[in-house]
Formats: structure tokens, C-alpha cells, sequence
């Protein structure tokens, strides 16, 4: 099958691949760039496991194909602490966010989405946030409470920050 | 257990410290098996059957071999050449491995191919071609055993219809007498049905075997990788693959909930591929084979009769069950329980007498069925209790809440013996129900009931008291293949007070890389944060038979701390020697042992650990480890008391759960943090199969709920904010009076989902629906008499 040469900025870095058009984002994430925090749990679109950032805008990426993402910059959870965790990362330990860790990429990545865009959800807007994310161990309930540590540090850093 | 022994550096008992794993979790560097990967790696993907029952006329695999990324096509033949084609499961049928001439359920395995990548592989499978005859189809488990029904295992000798066994407990002339005797019997069908795990994580491995060296390694989302070796073994020794030639690594799992405890027919093709064409073979599911071909749960028709007396006493129980077991019983039950705990059927109550009986067949389904986070069948025996009990409730017009507590097996009649064999261990049952009765403000929500009825609306509040049975088991009654139910903990204390602990458990989310160390921290007064928590490899972890059925902490858990306590008293020796005082004189606070009445005069355990290494008494062994294995003297039963409160939009038939409480009594407590987390995660996985999950059939035995587009796993929009509190009645006779606690939530949540709904539907003349209480069957129940 035909190959395409693409070139995709993850977490900063450009990552080049020979890939034929079928290859779904996912797979070159996790294949052919050896990052393995986003995860596959189903292949319809639902789970919400492999969600990444590609321009800013939370995807699932087992829906993406990697040609469509070709120039384009892909955010995932490896690229998500910097000199210190993020603090939805932080706010996940805190607040006892996950248990098996399966669904906990791709729903930091949907948290922040939904950060970016709403610094201040209520309860209902972060269980709506996180809707297209399913995890099976936690019943969702420390979850919200880590995305609302979150919000509270980004916001108490910001004020912090002469704002 | 009100106050911690320990500070909080320590960690031991009763801290919410964080969790050590959640360290790599939150930055994505866990190591699930789909991250495993292996030098000159192929993948395998699976050929499928579109037919519930059909003879399999041939399979050609000319095209799929002549595809440049397809490396080789593994059949029913292929297997047969080394005895592989069939396997035994954990409850001693067969199954087959992959088909020689017929299949027996849809997306039934029929041939696997190995290719270079992930995408040749599925090019692959859709070029092998397969031709079936169809048969005809057995679905419905109440006509399995017709006279005209067709065998489904004609391959088993002496196997004459779909029936596959007969069990019951207690005392049928006993209990008939009861019936005869008292003024009321109350009686339902209740049907607990089809429903799958659907961990986000699915199944897979990766299997590397060394042609070399004829080592056999198995990365393998495994619940229980000591006795899948073991399985393995039996299964493959004849061709060279003993027990010490094979080594199971469980890596990070994502999610169990009993069903990563079965060997799936994928593993053993990915271990015949791997030996047959040498290389490693990555084998993952997608979400469709994983909820179409893999351990179903439940399944249980039960016919339900309660007897009782006018006044609300509950006199005896008797429960006609009838298994769907599928294609084969795959279940995951101890050996001597094909129906598991069915029995403990008779719950929180006092009945004088009850006899349960429970019929498996086979039908033209999948083969199962594991637990769907739950202890062996345990969940469908609350669920019959739970609604018959508000059933009876509602016949002689009393409050559910009364009836219970009339009931309820006294605190002082512990232990206490059921009349189906149990012997609780511990209980308090009135203390669980009316802390939650006055947590939620039970007399208020009566009359605000009472207020919304009368203007219409349709509001209905639901208890469940339920009585978990976990911690499998005495070996006296419980083993696996003839393994006994054991599980163990070995621990090394480093010269420099540093431990590393490893067990025959393994964690999918636990959390025992923290719990595990929490206990020892307990014992010892090592810091939690100094003991390393290793599961999940054979060659390196002691022999275990895994984590599911909350048995952890009530085997692996008791055996940590008997180990610890193996330490302590060596220890002890070490001390007195350090010390030069005898054993006698010493006493043990937490972390140090001292002179009795000189507190000054004291070593630590890290003391203790470095002269174990560097100056040893004479005539003592060096060293300071230990290991044990616990054979549980009992079971033990958690129990709680759980409220619903539902509002139901007549429109539409919609429930919404609006308050949750849930009070839970799991002995004493571990970790707070984890177990309150265990407890919404598992309320979370009650809610759904009461409301949303099913998997279910066509007349044809075509699966109709078998992707994520169908099987409605709850989000967080659907999930209530739940609310939690605790007792804690320890267990007598664990070493920390610890219970488990991870399926209590699953166990009791469903019947008071459904109670509630029931009776905010009661004044309708609703008795009774079956989960999951979909809109269709609420608004049928509501306009039933306005419909012609």
C-alpha cells in the first residue's frame, strides 16, 4: 500500500513517519512515536482512553487518521508535565482520581480541554466535560474532585501571577 | 478501628495516604500489556464466526497467506497436530481452543493469522474463507433441555442433552414445612442477565517463546498469573511446555473485575503461534471480541418463594435457579460451587429454614460466566433476597425499613450459622441500616413521598441490607483445578530497614502497591513509603491464586501480616541480643522493641534489620525475611445497608437516581481514602447493569448489544454524587480484622435501584422489573392500563 511522508508536532517535537492513509493517529502515537500513555479501549470512539489534543481540541485519536494530523500539533500526556506535574496531574493523585490508570490519559487530556476553555466549571459542566471519557473503576466522583483541584490551582496560581 | 497505631509517615493502618502507583499512572508510564513490546514482534488477529451454531464445511487460507503481511494462518487443524485444539476450563469442561468441525456461538474463534503489523493481520482475517452450515440454535436456557433440542456438546461423551449439572443446599423437607406452616408466600421470577465487565483495558498478550532455550515468556492481562501458569501447563506440558519453562508476567492491568481470571482461547493461539513460527506475537482484543467472545457474568433465572408470617416474620426462602452457562461452564468458581455462593442466599436475616437449587445448560452463547465484580455469584443471590424481602414488605403493607430490622440476624448471634452452611463471621446489621436511615432522613423522604404521590409525581426510595461473602477460602471447601485457595506474602527487610514485599495477588487498580505496604508499616513500623509491593511474576512472586472475588486483603492481606509477625519475632531475638536482655524483658511499640520499664533502652526495627546482616546473634540464621502462606480459617462477610432515592419522569419513563447513601462495614479499614474510592467505583458498577447494561440475543443467537454503541457503560452524566459512611465490626478471626471491600458496593447497589423504582411505582400495582430498568419497561409499567 501507498506510503505518505507526514510530520506531526507532538508535545513539541516533530515526529516524522512513512504512513499508509489507514494508519489511525493512535497507532502512530503509540507505534511509531513509542509514546504509550494514550490508550486504546475501544475502537468506536466511546471510551475516550486514546484522547489527545490536536490543536488545542480534544480528540479520540483511534478517530483521527495520522494524515489528518499532518502539520498539525498533537498534545498528549506525556507532554503534560513540565518542570513540575501539571496540576490536573497533581490534582488526580490528590484527590484519588484513578484507580487501574487505564482511562487517566485520555481524561486528563478531555480535563484539559475543558479547562482551556472553561477555567471555572461547575460540578455539572466537568461531569459533561468528561462525558466522552468512560472509566470503570473510580465511579467518576474523585475525578470531578481532581479536575476541580485543578481548576483551583490554575486559578489561585494565576491571581498569584499579577493578574 | 477509631485511631491509627502509627503516625502518618509511618502509614500503617487507618491513614488515606496517596498511592504509590499513581506516580507513573498520572504521567502515562504505566505498562499495560498493549505497551509491551518485543524484538521482531508479529501480530495476531482473530477469524471470527458470524453463526451462533454451524457446522464448519472447510476454511481456506490460500488468499490470507498470499498477502505480504500475513506471516501464517493458525486452525482448529493446526492445533489438533499438537493436541491444542481443545482446553480444559477452571470448572473442569472443555473448550475448544479453536474449531475442528463445528461451531457453538457467535464470534466464536475460528482461525487466527499472524502478520507483520497490525493492519495486515486484520486484511488478513478478511481473507480467510470459511465455510459454514448452520444448525439449529439453542438461546433460551428453559428450552436447552427440550426433548427435541439439538446437543450442543455432542463432542462430550455420555453427554446426552444441555444439561450440565445439579446443585443445591440446605434442607428441601424442612424448608417445605415452613412454606405449609406459614400465613404468607410471596413468590417472583427475577432475571439477572447477561452483562460484561467491559474493563477499558481488554484482553491480550504477548507471548515470546525461546526456541533456544524452550522458555516460554507470557506478558498477560491476568488476574491470577500463578494459576494461569499452572493452566498452562496442563494444558501444554505434553508438548514441552512444563511449568518451570513458562513464566507469566501480568503488567499493569487495566481493569479486571473477574474477567481477566479466565485462559481465553487468544492466549493459547498467541502461545501455539509463537512456538510454532518462533517469534513473539502480540495478540490485543478490540472492544468487539472482548464484549462478543469473552466471560459473560450473571445470567440467572430464579424462581423466588418467601414465606413469612402476618406480623413481618420471615420464616423460610426457596430458590429454583436456572444458569445460562453458555457453550461450556467457563465460570471461574471454586470447585466444589458450580453456582459459587448462590447460597448465602438467605443474607442478612434470621430464616429458620431455606433450600436453594440451581440447574446449569448449555445454550449457543459464549461460555462463562466469571463474576462482573462481585465474589462468585453472590450478586444474584442479594438481588433475590433484597427484592423478595421488600416484596414481602409490601404484600402485608409494612415499611421495608421495619421488616429488616424485625429480621435482621441479631449482633450477639455472631458467629452465626445460615441454614444453607454458612457461618458469618461478624456482623452488626441494625447499626448499618439505621445509620443510613438517619443519614438520609429516611422519615422525611416518607413524607415527601407521600406529598409528591398525592400530586402525581413518582418519587420511590429503596433499601438494600446486604450480606457480601468474600475472602476465598479454606482449603478445606475452596480450591481452583485442586489448587487450594491459599494466597501468600514474602517479605525481605534489607539491611538498611528498606523491605521489598511480593505476593500471589495482583493489583488492576487495588491499589496494593500502598495498601499492601500499609500493612506491613502496621506491623513493623516500617515507613510504607520504604517497602517496595511486587506482584504479578511467576519466577519472582510467591504462589497465589490471584486477585479477584475481594480476596486480597483477606488472604494476601492476613498473609503479610503473619509474615511480618514471622519477622517480628526473629526480630525480637536480634533484639534482646543487641540489647543484652532476654526476650522476656522486651516489649514492642510500634517500630522498636524496648527494655520493659526502661523506654530509653530501645533498638528500632531498622536497627534490628542492620545487625540482622552485620552482627547476628551466634547460632541464629542471618538475614530477616519471611514468607507464608494463609489458608483462611473462614470466609468473611462484609455487609451494608444501602438507601436509593429515585425520581421517575412519567413522560418518558426516565430514572434519575437523586441520593445515594451507602453504608458499608468492611472490618476494619486499610486505607480510608482507597476504600471509599473502591466503594463509588463499585455503586458506579451496581448503577449500571440496574439501569443500562445488557447483553443480550436474537432469536438466532445473534449478540445485539455487543459493541460500546449498544452496551451503555455509565458516564459521569448518568453517575449520581454518591454518598458514604462506615461501621466497623472488625472480623474475629482475620490477624488485622480486615474484611474486603471492593464488591460490596456492586453486590448491593442493583436492589436498592430497583426497590426504589418499584415502589415509586408500587401504587400502580408494580411488584416487580427486571434490570435493567430501561425507560421502555418503566413507561410501559406507568401507561400499561392506558395502552390497549
Amino acid at each position: 500500500m501507498e506510503k505518505k511522508s507526514i510530520t506531526i508536532n507532538i508535545n513539541g517535537s516533530p515526529r516524522t513517519g512513512e504512513v499508509e492513509d489507514r494508519l489511525l493517529l493512535v497507532h502512530f502515537i503509540r507505534d511509531d512515536c513509542a509514546l504509550t500513555g494514550t490508550h486504546i479501549g475501544c475502537d468506536s470512539t466511546h471510551c475516550g482512553a486514546c484522547t489527545v489534543l490536536l490543536d488545542g481540541t480534544a480528540v479520540k485519536s483511534c478517530t483521527v487518521l495520522a494524515v489528518q494530523a499532518d502539520g498539525r500539533e498533537v498534545a498528549t500526556i506525556e507532554g503534560m508535565e513540565g518542570e513540575a506535574l501539571h496540576p490536573l496531574q497533581e490534582g488526580f493523585f490528590e484527590e484519588h482520581g484513578l484507580q487501574c490508570g487505564f482511562c487517566t490519559p485520555g481524561m486528563i487530556m478531555s480535563a484539559k480541554h475543558l479547562l482551556d476553555n472553561n477555567p471555572k466549571p461547575s460540578e455539572e459542566e466537568i461531569r459533561c466535560g468528561i462525558s466522552g471519557n468512560l472509566c470503570r473503576c473510580t465511579g467518576y466522583q474523585n475525578i470531578v474532585k481532581s479536575v476541580q483541584y485543578a481548576s483551583n490551582k490554575l486559578q489561585s496560581s494565576e491571581s498569584a501571577g499579577g493578574k | 478501628m477509631s485511631k491509627c497505631k502509627t503516625s502518618p509517615e509511618v502509614g500503617g493502618m487507618g491513614h488515606s495516604v496517596k498511592r504509590k502507583e499513581d506516580a507513573r499512572f498520572i504521567r502515562g508510564q504505566g505498562t499495560y500489556v498493549d505497551d509491551v513490546v518485543r524484538p521482531g514482534m508479529v501480530y495476531m488477529d482473530i477469524v471470527r464466526s458470524p453463526y451462533a451454531h454451524a457446522k464448519i464445511k472447510s476454511i481456506n487460507t490460500e488468499k490470507a497467506l498470499a498477502h505480504p503481511g500475513v506471516a501464517a494462518v493458525i486452525t482448529g487443524e493446526t492445533l489438533k497436530e499438537y493436541n491444542l485444539h481443545m482446553m480444559p476450563t477452571l470448572m473442569s469442561d472443555t473448550q475448544m481452543v479453536l474449531p475442528i468441525d463445528k461451531v457453538c456461538y457467535q464470534s466464536q474463534e475460528v482461525a487466527a493469522v499472524i502478520g507483520t503489523d497490525r493492519y495486515s493481520v486484520a486484511d488478513g482475517i478478511e481473507l480467510v474463507e470459511v465455510e459454514y452450515e448452520p444448525l439449529p440454535v439453542v438461546v433460551d436456557p428453559f428450552k436447552a433441555t427440550d426433548s427435541d433440542a439439538p446437543i450442543i456438546r455432542d463432542d462430550k461423551e455420555g453427554q446426552e442433552s444441555n444439561h450440565i449439572w445439579h446443585w443445591e443446599e440446605g434442607d428441601k423437607a424442612a424448608t417445605e414445612e415452613i412454606f405449609n406452616n406459614s400465613d404468607v408466600v410471596v413468590k417472583e421470577r427475577i432475571y439477572i442477565p447477561r452483562i460484561h465487565v467491559a474493563s477499558i483495558e481488554t484482553c491480550g498478550c504477548v507471548s515470546e517463546f525461546d526456541k533456544a532455550t524452550g522458555q516460554l515468556t507470557v506478558w498477560m492481562t491476568t488476574q491470577a498469573p500463578h494459576a494461569i501458569r499452572t493452566v498452562l501447563a496442563l494444558v501444554a506440558g505434553h508438548v514441552g511446555l512444563q511449568e518451570d519453562k513458562i513464566r507469566v508476567i501480568s503488567p499493569d492491568i487495566g481493569g479486571g473485575f473477574g474477567g481477566k481470571v479466565p485462559v481465553y482461547p487468544g492466549y493459547v493461539i498467541a502461545i501455539a503461534a509463537s512456538v510454532v513460527t518462533g517469534l513473539p506475537v502480540k495478540w490485543i482484543e478490540d472492544r468487539r471480541e472482548n464484549l462478543q467472545a469473552d466471560s459473560f457474568a450473571r445470567d440467572y433465572h430464579m424462581d423466588c418463594e418467601i414465606a413469612a408470617d402476618k406480623d413481618g416474620t420471615l420464616n423460610g426462602l426457596r430458590i429454583k435457579t436456572l444458569a445460562d452457562n453458555g457453550y461450556a461452564d467457563a465460570a471461574a468458581n471454586p470447585s466444589k460451587y458450580p453456582a459459587g455462593m448462590f447460597s448465602i442466599c438467605t443474607g442478612s436475616y434470621d430464616f429458620k429454614n431455606a433450600f436453594v437449587e440451581v440447574d446449569g445448560v448449555y445454550t449457543n452463547k459464549p461460555p462463562g460466566g466469571v463474576a462482573y465484580r462481585c465474589s462468585f455469584r453472590v450478586t444474584e443471590a442479594v438481588h433475590a433476597i433484597e427484592r423478595m424481602v421488600d416484596m414481602v414488605a409490601d404484600e402485608i403493607m409494612m415499611d421495608a425499613a421495619e421488616l429488616r430490622m424485625k429480621n435482621f440476624i441479631p449482633k450477639d448471634a455472631f458467629p452465626y450459622h445460615s441454614p444453607t452452611g454458612w457461618e458469618y463471621d461478624s456482623g452488626d446489621y441494625h447499626a448499618a441500616l439505621q445509620l443510613a436511615m438517619d443519614n438520609i432522613g429516611y422519615d422525611e423522604l416518607l413524607k415527601e413521598q407521600k406529598e409528591k404521590r398525592e400530586r402525581g409525581e413518582f418519587m420511590g426510595i429503596g433499601i438494600c441490607s446486604f450480606t457480601e461473602v468474600v475472602g476465598a477460602g479454606p482449603s478445606k471447601d475452596f480450591d481452583i483445578l485442586g489448587i487450594k485457595m491459599f494466597d501468600s506474602s514474602e517479605i525481605r527487610i534489607h539491611p538498611t530497614g528498606k523491605a521489598i514485599a511480593r505476593f500471589g495477588t495482583k493489583s488492576q487498580g487495588q491499589g496494593h502497591e500502598t495498601t499492601y505496604a500499609q500493612i506491613i508499616a502496621e506491623e513493623l513500623g516500617i515507613p510504607f513509603t520504604d517497602v517496595s509491593v511486587e506482584e504479578g511474576d511467576t519466577d519472582t512472586a510467591p504462589y497465589g491464586l490471584g486477585t479477584y472475588a475481594s480476596r486480597s486483603t483477606p488472604t494476601a492481606g492476613a498473609a503479610a501480616a503473619m509474615a511480618c509477625r514471622k519477622i517480628k519475632a526473629k526480630a525480637k531475638k536480634i533484639a534482646a541480643h543487641l540489647l543484652e536482655t532476654s526476650e522476656e524483658d522486651l516489649e514492642w511499640e510500634v517500630g522498636k522493641f524496648s527494655v520493659k520499664g526502661v523506654p530509653d533502652k530501645a533498638v528500632t526495627i531498622q536497627d534490628i534489620a542492620f545487625a540482622a546482616y552485620t552482627n547476628h546473634p551466634q547460632g541464629l540464621e542471618a538475614g530477616l525475611e519471611a514468607t507464608h502462606y494463609y489458608d483462611p480459617p473462614n470466609l468473611t462477610f462484609p455487609f451494608g445497608s444501602y438507601i436509593a432515592v429515585v425520581d421517575i419522569d412519567s413522560g418518558t419513563g426516565e430514572v434519575k437516581v437523586r441520593r445515594f447513601m451507602a453504608v458499608d462495614d468492611c472490618g476494619n479499614i486499610i486505607n480510608p481514602m482507597i476504600v471509599e474510592g473502591q466503594i463509588h467505583g463499585g455503586l458506579t458498577q451496581g448503577l449500571a447493569p440496574a439501569l443500562y447494561e445488557e447483553i443480550s440475543y436474537d432469536d438466532e443467537g445473534n449478540i445485539t448489544g455487543g459493541s460500546f454503541m449498544e452496551y451503555l457503560v455509565p458516564t459521569a452524566v448518568e453517575t449520581p454524587h454518591w454518598e458514604t459512611d462506615k461501621t466497623i465490626t472488625p472480623s474475629p478471626h482475620h490477624p488485622i480484622g480486615a474484611k474486603g471491600v471492593g464488591e460490596s458496593p456492586t453486590v448491593g447497589a442493583p436492589p436498592a435501584i430497583v426497590n426504589a423504582v418499584v415502589d415509586a411505582l408500587s401504587h400502580l400495582g408494580v411488584k416487580h422489573i427486571d434490570i435493567p430498568i430501561t425507560p421502555e419497561k418503566v413507561w410501559r409499567a406507568i401507561h400499561k392500563n392506558e395502552v390497549a
